[in-house]
């Protein structure tokens, strides 16, 4: 029982940064329709400005967030304009493939900064090694800490989606662009910044992600995990990808432990099989159809 | 200029549509035929391998560029030709069996992935092929017994009638053999029913169902197909690399592969081989360029950095790829004066949607 209770947290923390990386997926694939392979890139990228801010200028924890979130969102916007625009209304996959040019620029371009090359650091977090006892179950403090960080982030987003007008803008946006352009919504710009809180979100699931699998540039290819978790919940709907994150960290937690070696590494895309095999546009996806 | 007046649906079908195209291709043909003897042993290398690329090419491109199903999983198709190879060679089968029969078998696990693949659409469909990449990675990885995991195998030398076929010659004309026949199949496939069918298919999957395409059946037909040529390419690739072990066959793999796809012109068979060349030739060009770069740039990322840029760069610039590019290059002389620049142009949506509207 004590295991499970562990096990639990252990898949819920990591699940919440798939959670965090799926969101980015979904938010720019809400608003332009584009797969940005790149996510994980980004994430990789904003795990190495919060490195910089943190190790090499000796900037608080919470600074180092705030850093690192704020460059990544600029870069993202940057991304976005730059790349992303010129080709909008090309098919779908080679804006794809495009995403995948941008992520293997970044994977270079980290190992080619001085003081960030390919070796592998760590972030110092306050939490460190502090583990918290609840009833005979050991909780460490550090997977608490990325649960409410995450819950908190997806407070701010629904309180930025809810009430602030550049927040229902982008609702407006990804729900139909034509009419939001009608209503006088500047939709080019509002994509941009959904680029820019996308890769925002990724700087901060980096971040979130760096004291587990640590900083180093190969790091983007979790992003590859947090594919699933946003198919699982239905490529499209925000709730979904937290809730498939959850259960990829979760069924991945559990498989590492109850099945045999080699199971953990499969289990998120056996998960997205199995579900696309019955919903084939994922948990909470809306069925698509096109007319003719 | 050369002025084509089709009169009959025979001069429509036929391989080659005029004398220029023969004298081309016979050159190409006699070029790539004699080359053992002006090629030295580095060119002869990249050439089988710009051959096996070629064919995965053409299975892709059959799939991806005339079909329209994205794939992010032919490197598994990759490693069942590869790891079915190097057991069938391992027990002596003769090289005309054992290619084949990786074929089928990569074929067979093409129809198992194409079953679903029925159901799902665009990103979804990547999806499922990439998580049946990580599946078919991770069971070469783990099925010890037959794979030898992540140790890896050898593969012995291929055999053709009692003889090894050892040094630049032999391999090549195998390798040459197996992509002009994958080439032809796909040039035949096209001009016949099923590949109308499979371009109807990628236009308009409602307006080809509407006509009386069976989706289901040409969809999982074309998956066998592109896995089958994926299967044969993966033998070959087991025979030239001589040592075979799961990460040669990762998801990055697959993504390289879909780039021969895209960066070659998707919808152009010519664009596989072009594709296949520059994927190739690409690393080689750099290797050589970081000799002449400072210290700090030849970094192992520069080879990540420049093939990014180059594919972000080729999909803004020239959509139809370098195909498209020799296309448009040719047209230029054909016209000569008149070439306009929107002649390739294609009409512009500004967004293209697969949600309901």
């Amino acid at each position: 029982m004590t295991d499970l209770a562990q096990l639990l947290v252990a898949g819920i923390s990591s699940g919440c940064v798939y959670a965090l990386v799926a969101l980015g997926f979904v938010l720019i694939y809400k608003a332009t329709e584009t797969v940005n392979f790149a996510q994980g890139d980004l994430m990789m990228l904003g795990a190495f400005f919060a490195l910089t801010a943190s190790v090499m200028l000796g900037w608080p924890y919470w600074a180092t967030i705030v850093f690192a979130v704020a460059v990544m969102a600029v870069i993202g916007m940057a991304v976005e304009r730059l790349v992303i625009r010129p080709v909008l209304g090309q098919p779908a996959f080679t804006v794809v493939m495009i995403t995948i040019g941008i992520g293997y620029v970044m994977r270079g371009v980290v190992t080619m900064v001085p003081g960030w090359g390919t070796e592998t650091y760590q972030i110092p977090t306050p939490f460190a090694e502090a583990v918290l006892p609840v009833g005979g179950v050991i909780l460490p403090v550090q997977q608490l800490a990325v649960i409410a960080m995450t819950a908190a982030l997806c407070a701010a987003l629904y309180l930025f989606f809810r009430f602030t007008r550049i927040g229902v803008a982008m609702q407006a946006t990804s729900q139909n662009q034509l009419a939001a352009y009608y209503m006088g919504i500047p939709v080019r710009r509002i994509n941009m910044m959904i680029w820019g809180l996308s890769a925002g979100v990724a700087a901060f699931a980096g971040i979130l992600l760096a004291p587990v699998t640590f900083v180093h540039s190969n790091m983007g290819f979790i992003g590859l995990k947090a594919f699933p978790a946003a198919v699982v919940g239905g490529f499209g709907s925000v709730p979904g990808a937290i809730v498939g994150g959850l259960i990829i960290g979760v069924v991945e937690a559990l498989a590492g432990y109850y099945l045999p070696e080699g199971f953990k590494d499969v289990a998120a895309y056996v998960v997205v099989l199995l579900v696309l095999m019955v919903r084939p546009s994922g948990i909470f996806g809306e069925t698509m159809r096109k007319k003719v | 200029m050369r002025f084509l007046f089709k009169t009959t649906y025979e001069q429509d079908l036929r391989l080659f549509q005029h004398g220029g195209q023969v004298f081309w291709y016979g050159l190409l043909a006699a070029a790539l035929a004699t080359a053992p003897l002006w090629a030295g042993e580095y060119l002869m290398t990249q050439l089988v391998f710009i051959a096996i690329y070629s064919i995965v090419g053409f299975g892709l491109m059959m799939l991806t560029g005339f079909t329209g199903q994205v794939s992010l999983g032919h490197a598994a198709f990759l490693a069942v030709g590869a790891y079915a190879e190097a057991l069938l060679a391992a027990r002596g089968v003769p090289v005309f069996v054992s290619i084949p029969a990786a074929a089928l078998l990569a074929a067979a696990v093409g129809v198992i992935v194409g079953l679903p693949a029925l159901r799902l659409k665009g990103i979804y469909l990547a999806i499922a092929t990439l998580a049946f990449n990580v599946i078919v990675e991770e069971i070469a990885a783990r099925w010890e017994s037959v794979t030898n995991g992540n140790a890896g195998m050898p593969v012995a030398p291929v055999k053709l009638f009692g003889r090894e076929l050892e040094g630049d010659g032999g391999f090549y004309y195998l390798c040459l053999l197996a992509a002009v026949l994958a080439c032809l199949a796909c040039v035949n496939l096209l001009r016949s029913p099923t590949g109308r069918a499979f371009v109807a298919i990628r236009d308009s999957e409602v307006s080809a169902s509407s006509m009386g395409v069976n989706l289901a059946k040409y969809k999982t037909i074309s998956f066998a197909f592109s896995a089958a040529l994926t299967g044969v390419a993966g033998a070959l690739y087991a025979h030239k690399v001589g040592f075979i072990s799961p990460e040669q066959f990762s998801l990055l793999v697959s993504i390289e592969l879909i780039t021969i796809v895209i960066l070659g012109g998707v919808g152009f068979l010519h664009g596989a081989v072009l594709g296949a060349a520059f994927v190739i030739v690409l690393p080689q060009l750099l290797s050589i360029a970081k000799d002449w770069l400072p210290e700090g740039m030849a970094a192992s990322g520069l080879q990540a950095v420049v093939f990014g840029i180059i594919l972000v760069l080729v999909i803004i610039f020239e959509p139809m790829g370098l195909y498209g590019r020799w296309l448009k290059i040719r047209t230029w002389f054909e016209l000569f004066p008149f070439y306009r620049r929107g002649m390739f142009r294609r009409q512009r949506s500004y967004l293209k949607t697969e949600r309901l509207r």
